[in-house]
């Protein structure tokens, strides 16, 4: 069980950009290219103290996959920046074809990732993108849930070989997660203990599922909490015998129920341990303009739903 | 001085290669390969500096070349054996199940020469252009070089890429275009012509040469004159004239083999108009 405390509130793309520029202080293979999107990505001060390992592509995300990818051929380590939209569905035949089948060590660092972009709408938010990224081969698809596991994932991501996608957000959200545990790429961490439900949470949803802990303890249900930052490779070992015990699951990510988490773990127990599961995700839809809260509340993912779906899957459990 | 006799004698083993690889594979694209071949053997014979015995995949202090488009693979392949990156036998293999010889040219099964993907159009002058940056972080003076097709210009990456090199001053690059203005549905005027292509990449503010892709001593003249003029904070491309199906009559000025591999007959015809220079694989 990890000891967690809120320190402060911060974005999660923030812990990108922090290491990154460590990144670029104690390994010089470690290239950045962004499609003028630098600011949002937080890339500025990797910019600034490197410009020669900094690639300004523009406006062409295509072009800068396969810059990436060339880039990653000649032996370093290149992070290509965008929006988690423009570095998905927009580019999926580049990461395909260059990156994936090529299996070069290209790192995607989406940013703006989910619902919670907000005010831009639906263009701009994407909520398959962990779908996308999962349904690709030789692709790692990692979503850490806050500032300090942003900035580990980063360090995890650039000493991993082969191609990352690491997916990350826009709005300030508590940051609570430990510094001192290492990060470790496919191992999933135990937050809380727990015999009547297993929560699986990725991302953003895991404080809630960590605050919709704290009132089923007082409802005496107790909740085991797993955060799962690497959706692939997933934690095999540690969702099953978390839900050996448990006997339920509830998943909570900030994506579409369609290719998410919950997919992978509800594909995990179909095969291995068919149990009951519920999912915290959003329905087959886009979403739309509002605050990164408003938005969440709308869809449904909030530590309510979390709650909801406990409650419902423990009476199916006991059916 | 170069032996262009010596370059035509293994330019006709390659053609030859071609229709027998794609002959019996019953599939894949003879039209641009035999197209292509001469320009392939005074690349990979004269021009690059290269070590295929010791291939890697960073080629680091060695020339790169990148396929754009992957399908005219069987030239790619037929060279790659000839000039020693992987046994002559291994060409029979081609498209079948197992092989290295993908269809499409792939790092993923480990071939020596190959480095990225290609086949999915449009997306190698990207990473020939990574390439290049990357040589050029590592103080590395060697070239990239990267052939990309004429009807695989009508894909928006290309211009991307053509707008940042040039804006870049990506100048140890030198990109051919294989102009037989031909593809799969037809003439690329009639599919969607490319209007005046030397000025597009002159405004793009690329070095633009043109060439006679069948003429050997113009190919090694113009690739040794657009060697001279890296190094002078531009992106050079090479306009090559070429005949898709070169070498072989009835291949030639149409765009119906581009994808369509000989049948027997066809293809005994063809090896008719090709003697064995090197010996069959």
């Amino acid at each position: 069980m990890k000891k967690y405390i809120v320190t402060d509130k911060k974005d999660t793309r923030s812990g990108f950009g922090a290491a990154l520029l460590e990144l670029g202080k104690q390994n010089e293979a470690v290239v950045a290219l962004c499609a003028d999107l630098t600011g949002s990505l937080k890339m500025e001060e990797f910019a600034k103290n490197f410009p020669t390992r900094f690639i300004q592509v523009g406006i062409a995300e295509a072009n800068m996959i396969g810059i990436a990818a060339g880039l990653a051929n000649g032996g370093f380590i290149p992070f290509a920046g965008s929006f988690a939209n423009f570095l998905t569905g927009r580019v999926y035949d580049q990461i395909r074809q260059v990156v994936a089948y090529s299996n070069k060590n290209v790192k995607l660092a989406a940013s703006h990732a989910g619902i919670t972009l907000g005010e831009d709408g639906a263009t701009h938010q994407i909520m398959e993108d962990i779908g996308l990224m999962r349904m690709m081969p030789n692709m790692i698809v990692i979503n850490p849930a806050d500032y300090n596991q942003t900035y580990l994932a980063t360090f995890a991501t650039a000493a991993w070989n082969g191609p990352v996608y690491l997916r990350f957000g826009r709005p300030v959200v508590p940051n609570f997660t430990s510094t001192s545990e290492p990060f470790v790429i496919g191992k999933g961490i135990l937050f809380e203990e727990g015999t009547d439900v297993t929560i699986i949470a990725t991302g953003h949803m895991l404080w809630k599922a960590l605050e919709a802990w704290d009132i089923l303890k007082e409802m005496n249900i107790h909740a085991e909490i797993i955060n799962i930052h690497t959706i692939k490779p997933l934690d095999i070992k540690l969702i099953l015998s978390s839900v050996q015990k448990t006997k339920c699951v509830v998943t909570a990510e900030e994506h579409l129920k369609n290719g998410g988490l919950g997919d992978a773990v509800a594909q995990l127990l179909a095969e291995h341990l068919p149990l009951p599961i519920e999912f915290v995700a959003m329905d087959d839809c886009f979403g739309e303009s509002g605050t990164p809260d408003e938005l969440m509340q709308k869809y449904g993912l909030t530590t309510e739903a979390i709650i909801k779906a406990v409650q419902k899957v423990i009476a199916r459990k006991n059916y | 001085m170069t032996n262009i006799k010596e370059l035509e004698k293994i330019a006709t083993q390659v053609r030859r290669d071609i229709i027998r690889m794609t002959h019996l594979a019953k599939s894949g694209h003879p039209g641009g390969s035999l197209g292509c071949a001469d320009y392939f053997v005074a690349l990979y014979f004269e021009i690059l500096n290269i070590n295929p015995p010791h291939f890697t995949l960073t080629g680091q202090n060695e020339d790169l070349f990148f396929l754009s488009n992957g399908h005219i693979s069987p030239v790619w392949y037929s060279v790659l054996a000839r000039r020693g990156y992987f046994p002559i036998s291994e060409l029979s293999t081609f498209r079948k199940l197992n092989s290295r010889l993908q269809g499409h040219p792939t790092p993923a099964e480990h071939l020596p020469g190959v480095r990225v993907a290609s086949g999915s159009l449009g997306q190698g002058l990207s990473v020939a252009i990574g390439a290049a940056i990357a040589k050029k972080l590592h103080n590395d003076r060697s070239l990239v070089y990267a052939l990309t097709g004429d009807g695989e210009l009508q894909e928006g990456q290309i211009w991307e890429a053509a707008m940042f090199a040039a804006a870049k001053k990506i100048d140890n690059l030198i990109v051919t275009v294989d102009y037989n203005g031909k593809q799969i549905d037809g003439p690329v005027d009639e599919v969607c012509s490319l209007g005046n292509l030397y000025a597009k990449w002159d405004s793009f503010g690329w070095i633009v040469l043109e060439m006679n892709g069948h003429d050997f001593q113009e190919i090694l003249h113009t690739m040794h004159h657009a060697k001279q003029l890296t190094g002078k904070e531009k992106p050079i491309v090479i306009l090559m004239k070429t005949e898709m199906g070169k070498g072989v009559d009835f291949m030639m000025g149409t765009h119906k083999w581009h994808g369509t591999p000989p049948n027997d007959e066809q293809a005994q015809r063809a090896l008719s108009q090709l003697p064995e220079t090197l010996g069959d694989f």
